[in-house]
């Protein structure tokens, strides 16, 4: 176990099995475990043990793999999640309690999380609370806000239903068991080892110009390097982006960078050519130049223009206008005006992008995480000049997305590589380059002025915001048109103007993130409200409920809701914990002098699906000769639950438990476009296709079989069963004619949003139903240190229906915890927190309780009644968490994150 | 390129002797600080050799072998004094980096935040290293790290222990860590205070550090000195005490912050050091 390991090779027990290796010296355990000995549940996420996905036993104790050298094991016992499962009783129990509290969303973190309570329960078998948040502390969860793992792990009784999963039922996810065993195969799992690897040169600048030297010359003189691809080798145009009129993002920069990060080349070898690949080796020549890192440098009247045809670096604004909101603030009773900023905020899914290519059959088929596979197809299109039936996209499971997995990342890499060199490749972003290239929330800076009248009427509203895009528009103009449609809040506000501007620097590009922009909003807006109501002597819940959109009362565009506007409702329902908790609080302040507490409430809205575009869903289904029931579930699951929930929506219609469907998911072959996961409107928009399409087969075999509505459906061992009040008719499947795709009935349904397009004055139909939510939030803030921990939220949520309440709830809890992280530490800096232990996310110990209330007010739309709810969770959290501060220590926080240097400093300067 | 992993330390330092390696241990700064296409002529793991994590008292006091990791520090049977230190260790990343990571690599790496520095300035810890042309030599820790990332550890030495010589008797401390999360975090700023009283109540010794808050962890012998003959709540800390301190601005906070906040960590420590909190 020296010198000669190479050689003799590295002999340890892997899950009690005795193995061998030959890893190159220092080789990471994690790399060994994935690539030598095919334990791929080994998940890695940061390679630099601040996540803790890649988490394993050595010699029973919790170790990052990523930190081990594979010699370190030498004469060990490694245990892995996967090799857990199978053999260990505490970790079996564990697969059952996660999915019974719904504790994995996208599983990324899962295997982590599993080895690291098996480690604990081993030790302790009834832990604390405080136990396994030290226990667990180690390893990052972006979806779950770590709840329902605290409560999995602590053995409380779990959440799911065993029913048939009818719409309203918890059940456990369906996708659920392979999170758990770490069969789930993601972005970086599907190759096969010894695949070609792609490193891609990338720029150190945020602005330069550059130069590629002589790559015939790099290829030849660099042993096992395959080839280089550069804009040169594009077939097609070399160009991508979200929205038809700003296509403006190159897949390889051409002459100059805009941002630090942006792809120039990409060099194809073997993993150990990659491996040891010294980027400074690559002929290329860096020229530095000036870049725009801020708004206000872009707006400056000499800066250099970033792209053409966008005078003064402005990409695109958002209007909405109606009444007259000057005139309204001077005859207002009382005014309140703010400035208000945030930052950059990464996505920080654990997964980093990757994914894997090969041609077949002269086709090139692109596996990797994604969001929307069809969006990935369309810009392959453009980009490899192919027509698309030449190209398929597989989706792998996904582990997190947020919005960043909405653009394209590693799949024209992937697909040009693989088209040059005729074989499979594989592409991983390093953490580093996933956070240095993908898209991040817009940082924002907002002037905002409210009036009301002495009664607490809204009087006046006039809004102005910029928003950085970075260095190409991604998903901007959503965010430009988003904004001034939500800035109002969920409230009746007859006088409003609102506008808003994207604006080009060379930062990252600024895309789609939980919310697109509506969170940034929301925060100038609620916490002027709190400022409003004070200067009115109105309690703050109150002053909201006043105020609050109801049915009939047109919103800012005009558009006018005749049911399913349930924002007073929401808020209404919080008051009950709103008056003990500002009892406890004062109680509490009393009785303390560096600890106070603070009480603080804030709610939102939010429109699902495209604003006033097309944006449809299409869900095919099938019954097989032999009875089964397939469903072509397109909408991706990126943990939030569609696998889950479109299932049950499906089976509910068509009549039949949800356990017995073969479920088929995204792929451009087999399955139609259920659009991107985006918007929230995967429950909504692909729900109502399921929904439809499950009528439409029920349709067809309540026809076929001349029975009632009403009956009641068995489909299996070749046949049909109905059984209505007159009796029971068989169908025979085998009799019926099957098509090319084996189906013998079959039902292919489409939905799309009903809206309408708005005037210049942003009029009209945005969406065709929004979600709302208030949220309460109880923070104590440390006076003597400027830290702010919360104690407690109550989220209450208008879900319309809650199709399957234990995933609303993980989607509270998890939208939560992002708004948390957002509100009081995240800030992504370029060139400085590149990475997860200068970018901070919240750990395990970081988010409290939290109890959801749903609300059922249903949309007249909706499957079911129901609404999207994915992004509405995080835009009530930060600004509760600032009212909240300001209630405990009197003190308003205006630029976000409220670090403890921040809160600290508006402590001194009130103080002063 | 090799990776030797000797079990004697003899052999060890043979190895040392040549240029171009890498010394591992737990690894958790040696794979973040890795660069891609950049490697080492050879890994030196020193996490086998005979007695390097191993927590012995003998009669010059305490001495960590150098491969000790923070959990057999948190776990370890020591006198309250070593709270501070205990306390530090279940501070540092989460349980996998407490796992692996040791109290040399932490005093190697020569971060300014390297949590493990301000206890152990407050336990006047010396650091033994040893070559194989000169021998062992004992360095104190405030001489050993010289500057962010420089130690005075020579190209051909290895750490091989931290000894804690004998402590003051009855001496407390403790450890406070400023983040902006609750695991996994960087400090802001970090203060350990060792505090020793009379029967009544008056302080006689005061060892008190501040880490983050200048190129290298600093005790502060101004406010050690004041606080000598003092009770607890009579501690006032001023700002000519914070002199030693040099607190930059970065993403974490601001300078005037730091300054700020550490009076406060001061404060706080040395009240929990002497249990009065």
């Amino acid at each position: 176990m020296n010198e000669n390991a190479q050689i003799k090779g590295t002999a340890f027990t892997l899950d009690g099995q005795p193995v061998k290796a030959f890893p190159a010296p220092g080789e990471r355990l994690s790399q060994v475990l994935r690539e030598r000995l095919g334990a791929r549940d080994v998940k890695i996420g940061c390679n630099a043990g601040d996540c803790g996905a890649c988490t394993v036993l050595v010699d029973g104790t919790p170790v990052c793999a990523c930190l081990t050298s594979a010699q370190q094991v030498a004469g060990r016992a490694v245990e892995t999640p996967a090799g857990l499962c199978r053999a260990d009783p505490i970790a079996a129990r564990l697969v059952e309690s996660f999915q019974d509290h719904g504790a994995a969303q996208c599983g990324i973190c899962t295997p982590g999380m599993m080895v690291s309570a098996v480690a604990l329960l081993r030790e302790d078998s009834e832990p604390t609370e405080d136990v396994v948040k030290d226990a667990l502390g180690g390893v990052l969860c972006r979806c779950t806000g770590y709840r329902k793992i605290i409560a999995a792990v602590m053995g409380a009784e779990g959440r799911a239903e065993k029913t048939t999963g009818q719409v309203g039922h918890s059940i456990r996810r369906l996708d659920g068991a392979d999170k758990l065993t770490g069969r789930e195969a993601y972005g970086d799992d599907v190759a096969p080892a010894g695949t070609l690897e792609i490193f891609l040169i990338r720029s150190p600048y945020p602005r330069a110009a550059f130069e590629l030297g002589d790559l015939a010359a790099f290829v030849a003189n660099t042993p096992d390097i395959e080839d280089v691809l550069t804009a040169a080798d594009i077939p097609g145009r070399n160009v991508f982006g979200v929205i038809p009129q700003f296509v403006d993002q190159p897949v390889f920069a051409e002459t100059e960078t805009r941002f630090r990060g942006e792809a120039v080349a990409a060099v194809i070898g073997t993993p150990k050519a990659i491996c040891d690949l010294n980027p400074e080796s690559f002929p290329v020549t860096w020229q530095e130049k000036p870049g725009l890192t801020d708004v206000t440098s872009a707006q400056a009247p000499k800066a250099v223009q970033l792209h053409k045809g966008r005078d003064g670096n402005v990409m695109c604004g958002g209007f909405v206008a109606c009444g007259d909101a000057q005139a309204a603030l001077a005859k207002a009773d009382v005014t309140v005006e703010g400035h208000f900023q945030s930052g950059f905020v990464e996505h920080a899914y654990i997964e980093p992008e990757a994914g894997f290519a090969q041609m077949i059959g002269g086709r090139v088929e692109v596996h990797a995480c994604t969001q929307a596979p069809v969006m990935d197809l369309e810009a392959l299109e453009i980009i490899l000049g192919m027509d698309r039936s030449h190209i398929r996209i597989i989706p792998t499971a996904v582990g997190g997305g947020f919005g960043a997995k909405l653009d394209i990342t590693v799949q024209p890499y992937l697909a040009l590589a693989a088209l040059k060199t005729g074989k499979p490749v594989r592409l991983t972003y390093s953490r580093v380059e996933s956070m240095q290239s993908s898209t991040k929330r817009h940082p924002s800076d907002i002037r905002l002025r409210i009036g009301a009248d002495a009664t607490g009427r809204i009087r006046g509203f006039d809004f102005y915001g910029k928003f950085d895009t970075g260095a190409y528009a991604s998903w901007g103009p959503t965010v430009a048109t988003r904004v001034p449609v939500h800035a109002s809040g969920p409230y009746r506000i007859t006088d409003y103007r609102a506008e808003s501007k994207g604006i080009y620097t060379n930062n990252p590009p600024a895309g789609a993130f939980r919310g697109f922009g509506v969170p940034q909003a929301a925060i100038a807006q609620e916490c002027l409200f709190d400022a409003l109501a004070e200067k009115l002597g109105i309690d703050p819940l109150e002053f909201r409920i006043q105020n609050a959109l109801e049915t009939h009362v047109p919103t800012v565009c005009g558009q006018v809701f005749m049911q399913g506007v349930g924002i007073g409702a929401c808020l209404q329902s919080l008051r009950p914990a709103w008056a003990a908790e500002c009892a406890s609080a004062s109680t509490f302040n009393a009785a303390n002098t560096t600890l106070k507490r603070g009480v603080g409430v804030a709610a939102g809205w939010y429109g699902c699906g495209n604003t006033s575009l097309p944006n449809p869903s299409t869900i095919k289904s099938g019954i097989r000769a032999e009875g089964r029931v397939v469903l072509h579930q397109g909408a991706m699951d990126i943990g939030q639950g569609a696998n889950t929930v479109i299932a049950q929506i499906f089976a509910t219609a068509l009549g039949v438990p949800v356990q017995s469907l073969d479920l088929i998911g995204a792929d451009t072959d087999v399955t139609p476009d259920a659009g991107k996961t985006s918007a929230s409107r995967q429950t909504y928009v692909s729900g109502n296709a399921a929904r439809l399409s499950g009528e439409a087969l029920r349709g067809q075999i309540l026809e076929r079989m001349n029975v009632s509505a009403e009956a009641e459906l068995a489909i299996g061992g070749g046949m049909i069963r109905a059984t209505d009040a007159a009796g029971t008719q068989v169908l025979d499947l085998s009799g019926l004619a099957a098509d090319d795709e084996g189906y013998v009935l079959r039902a292919e349904e489409t939905y799309d949003p009903p809206t309408r397009p708005m005037d210049e004055n942003g009029q009209g139909a945005p969406y065709a139903q929004f979600g709302y939510a208030a949220h309460l939030a109880v923070v104590e803030v440390d006076s003597g240190l400027g830290t702010v921990r919360p104690l407690k939220f109550v989220a209450a949520h208008d879900v319309g229906k809650a199709i399957n309440p234990m995933l609303v709830e993980g989607q509270v809890e998890g939208g939560i915890a992002q708004g948390l992280g957002m509100a009081l530490m995240e800030e992504y800096i370029p060139g400085r927190t590149e990475n997860l232990h200068d970018y901070l996310i919240p750990t395990i110990g970081d988010v409290p309780p939290v109890e959801t209330i749903i609300i059922e007010d249903p949309d007249a739309h909706g499957p079911y009644g129901a609404k999207g709810l994915g992004e509405h969770v995080l835009i009530p959290t930060t600004p509760a968490l600032l009212n909240a501060i300001y209630h405990a220590v009197g003190v308003r926080i205006t630029q976000i994150p409220a670090t403890p240097s921040r809160v600290r400093a508006a402590l001194r300067a009130a103080a002063s | 390129m090799a990776y030797h992993c000797p079990t004697d330390l003899t052999a060890a330092l043979q190895i040392v002797a040549q240029s171009g390696g890498k010394v591992i241990a737990g690894g958790t700064d040696v794979y973040p600080a890795a660069r891609q296409g950049e490697n080492p002529d050879y890994y030196l793991d020193v996490t086998r050799i005979a007695g390097f994590s191993d927590i012995s008292e003998g009669p010059d006091g305490f001495r960590f072998g150098a491969a000790t990791t923070w959990r057999q520090i948190a776990g370890a049977d020591l006198p309250p004094a070593f709270d501070a230190l205990k306390q530090a260790a279940r501070a540092v990343g989460g349980v996998q980096i407490q796992n692996a990571g040791t109290i040399a690599g932490n005093l190697s790496n020569a971060s300014p935040a390297a949590d493990g520095v301000p206890p152990l300035l407050t336990l006047e810890a010396q650091v033994t290293v040893a070559s194989q042309e000169r021998g062992k030599r004992d360095i104190p820790l405030a001489k050993f790290i010289m500057g962010v990332r420089q130690t005075a550890l020579a190209p051909d030495e290895l750490i091989t222990s931290i000894l804690v010589p004998t402590i003051p008797r009855d001496a407390r401390s403790a450890f406070e860590k400023l983040g902006s999360r609750r695991y996994l975090v960087i400090s802001i700023a970090m203060t350990s205070a060792l505090i020793a009283r009379d029967a009544e109540g008056r302080i006689t010794c005061a060892r008190v550090a501040v880490g983050a808050c200048s190129p290298v962890a600093q005790r502060l012998p101004e406010l050690e000195w004041d606080l000598i003959g003092k009770r607890v709540n009579e501690v006032n800390v001023t700002p000519r005490h914070l002199s030693p301190l040099s607190p930059i601005d970065d993403a974490r906070g601001s300078a005037e912050y730091r300054r700020d906040v550490v009076s406060e960590q001061c404060t706080r420590a040395i009240r929990r050091a002497a249990g009065d909190e």
